[in-house]
């Protein structure tokens, strides 16, 4: 029987319809959009102005807090200016626009393809180069990379733990990563191991992707201390504590983060921008995307710079199709829905999902027919249709006694519900409110 | 027999000793309360709207018998005669409060503001508002999903159906404030009613720069600060690229009105502009 967590989970058809497609290079665009706000926490401030010459890898802007992180440009040309624009927050943000010229990168980086193995850095000049590379988790919650990796004093870390789950449905770009970086990735587990000075490490991968596991096992024999666990697919297995459950049995207890039980999460997709920022010197600048949907003529995997408009993706696995209701930022179930497909790839986005009209829309709302689905599918053990109504009605108090803050917004109750109610919805407008109470009071 | 009297003796004596430790008991711990409290509230409204800043209208009533000065409290239900009525139970001064009014500061219908691309996720503004800038290019403005019609108690809202944004109907309309609370984009303010009902404001609270101001809705505020310019009373601002009108300074003398490029700046309930109007134009050939 193969691992997966303990409570709750849906199955929702997988649909990795782009799995064979190799990471092909995106042309760098003419002009890219970087925007200051690519992470959780506070924007990072410009250090360029406009007219600057910049280079690949170049820092164009520093964090301004504590829970921040470094840009860098993705590309090499004029700063064309600081301008407002519409970004995956559905606002218009300050962005970095640059023009290309050429393609000129810092010297420092080293663009070989061979692989270093040798790690001579310290844990804390690892830890010193991952934030000023920018990376932050590249799962998609965009948390600032170095703050995990140095754990609050009187915490022990004990395992790290890789996810290769990539559990939401349609995007394979975690899974191409293993299949064609795995060395660069063990590399990269090893320097994570030895920032967190922990000797074991597991590589999460969900059943669906045996040529994956096959690839990472043998690439495992030949470094110590990495185990591979094939997992039982199930949705949502990429959530931290979820993983955690399914890896080692652990249950992470609420309001706390992993840290309490020893452990740290980091994405596949994170070691390897890991291993390329202390092995390579080589900033965050690009990324993996898939681009894919039931439609799409062409669903692929793209190395894309970082700042790139999503619609140069779309134009890149063949326009968009004809039946197209809704394009998606991130998979089918966590991913949000652009307004517009200017929109920039940031350091977060996993995929773009084109979705036909006849699976994007909504159904209409029906009442509570108190089946108790989403009850039964809530991996984090909550009751979603109480939170609704508690979040509709305004009752906060009630809302925080019935742990509304763990709600991990995975979708799997909205996903069941056979009344198709906004129960996610509903409960993303409770968590905000409630959230803001709970600051207010600590204030 | 014997036992029908026995009980019935008993149980009087335990009442009557009952009575006795209560009537002492009550005494103790006696809780004085102002018997004009009571009065007040009587004159109050009882919407319980919350409009006065108080968690209903009996808390009210307390605030105002505690008070030693009275100014700065107002039932926006009731308004100046309830509160003068309070005045004369408390035997304090009165202020009355001007009347105010909610409006709509957008004008962003399905005319002027053109839809981009479609929501149909829950219906409420918060929502929405949480998960973008709306269906339209401008995203300051209205979202049309009605959360202040929902919060309005006074039945003095609707969504009108052509436009897409709501109307406050005046008459109804007691300023409690629940709208604007409700409103996740700030859109509708408290200004003052004005005499005759006739106010001017400026419809729109869009931040951007003029040209994606404009791109977006037709009747957006650029900020182009011809309203400031031509203002006698200095009762216009422009921050943020939008123009705000102070209305205890405004003087209702309406140039601004004619004066605004993008017919941002709204008037309400004047009489239709006779003889001012040749003048104005002949002047502009």
């Amino acid at each position: 029987m193969l691992k997966t967590f303990s409570l709750g989970g849906i199955h929702p058809d997988e649909n990795k319809l782009s799995a064979d497609a190799p990471i092909e290079v995106l042309p760098v665009p003419e002009t890219v959009a970087i925007p200051i706000s690519q992470h959780i926490g506070a924007p990072a401030e410009p250090i360029v102005k406009k007219g600057d010459r910049v280079k690949v890898g170049q820092l164009i802007a520093k964090p301004s807090g504590f829970v921040s992180s470094y840009i860098h440009s993705s590309v090499s040309g004029t700063v064309d200016k600081i301008d407002e624009l519409i970004d995956v927050s559905g606002y218009k943000r300050k962005a970095i626009i640059i023009k290309t010229e050429d393609d000129e990168w810092e010297e420092t980086i080293d663009r070989s393809p061979d692989l270093i193995t040798e790690i001579p850095a310290t844990p804390e000049e690892i830890i010193k180069m991952i934030q000023e590379a920018g990376i932050v988790g590249l799962g998609g919650a965009t948390f600032p990379a170095h703050i995990k990796l140095s754990p609050p004093p009187g915490k022990n870390c004990d395992i790290l733990i890789i996810n290769g789950v990539e559990c939401e449905p349609y995007l394979t770009s975690d899974h191409r990563v293993m299949l064609e970086k795995g060395n660069e990735i063990m590399v990269g587990v090893q320097i994570l191991m030895k920032a967190l000075k922990v000797n074991n490490a597991i590589i999460g991968i969900e059943n669906n992707k045996p040529d994956a596991i096959k690839h990472m096992i043998t690439l495992a024999s030949k470094y110590s201390g990495i185990v591979i666990e094939p997992l039982k697919v199930q949705y949502p297995q990429g959530g931290e504590k979820q993983l955690i459950d399914a890896c080692i049995k652990r249950q992470v207890p609420s309001g706390k983060l992993p840290i309490e039980v020893g452990a740290v999460v980091q994405n596949v997709g994170t070691a390897l921008a890991v291993y390329e920022a202390v092995q390579k010197k080589k900033p965050l600048i690009e990324r993996v995307v898939t681009v894919t949907g039931k439609s799409v003529k062409k669903p692929c995997n793209l190395m894309v710079r970082l700042g790139t408009p999503v619609s140069a993706l779309i134009e890149a696995a063949g326009g968009i199709p004809e039946d197209t209701e809704k394009i998606i930022g991130g998979g089918p179930m966590m991913g949000k829905a652009l307004s517009t497909p200017d929109i920039p790839i940031t350091k977060g986005s996993s995929g773009i999902l084109l979705m036909p009209k006849k699976i994007a829309t909504r159904k209409p709302v029906q009442n509570c027919i108190r089946c108790s689905k989403c009850v039964s599918v809530c991996p984090m053990g909550l009751s979603p249709y109480l939170l609704m109504t508690l979040a509709e009605k305004a009752i906060w108090d009630r809302a925080e006694d019935e742990a509304i803050m763990d709600c991990i917004e995975c979708g799997s109750c909205s996903y069941t519900c056979p009344s198709s109610r906004p129960l996610l919805d509903y409960i993303r407008l409770g968590k905000s409110k409630v959230g803001q109470i709970m600051r207010s009071r600590t204030k | 027999m014997n036992v029908v009297l026995i009980t019935i003796i008993t149980l009087s004596a335990l009442g009557a000793t009952a009575a006795v430790i209560l009537y002492f008991v009550a005494q103790k711990f006696k809780v004085y309360e102002d018997p004009r409290i009571d009065q007040v509230e009587e004159i109050l409204p009882a919407a319980n709207c919350g409009g006065c800043g108080f968690p209903g209208c009996r808390a009210f009533a307390e605030a105002l018998v505690k008070a030693d000065d009275l100014s700065g409290y107002n039932c926006p239900v009731g308004g100046a005669d309830v509160m003068s009525k309070a005045g004369k139970i408390l035997g304090k001064e009165v202020t009355p409060a001007a009347p105010m009014v909610a409006v709509v500061r957008c004008n962003g219908t399905c005319e002027n503001r053109p839809k981009q691309n479609n929501y149909d996720g829950a219906k409420s503004c918060s929502i929405a508002s949480a998960l973008y800038g709306g269906e339209t290019g401008c995203t300051f403005g209205c979202l049309g999903l009605g959360d202040c019609v929902e919060a309005c108690q006074f039945n003095a809202m609707y969504m009108d159906e052509k436009t897409g944004l709501p109307v406050i109907i005046e008459d109804n309309c007691v300023a409690c404030g629940a709208c604007v609370t409700a409103c996740p984009k700030n859109i509708i303010e408290l200004r003052n009613k004005g005499p005759k009902s006739r106010r001017i404001f400026v419809s729109c609270v869009n931040k951007d720069k003029g040209a994606p101001a404009k791109k977006a809705c037709s009747v957006a505020c650029i900020g182009c600060g011809k309203c400031v310019k031509v203002c006698p009373f200095e009762a216009i601002t422009l921050e943020n690229n939008l123009a705000y009108i102070d209305f205890n300074k405004c003087k209702l003398c309406r140039k601004c009105v004619t004066e605004c490029p993008t017919n941002a700046i709204h008037e309400l309930n004047f009489p239709p502009k006779k003889e001012k109007t040749a003048i104005e134009t002949a002047e502009e050939n």
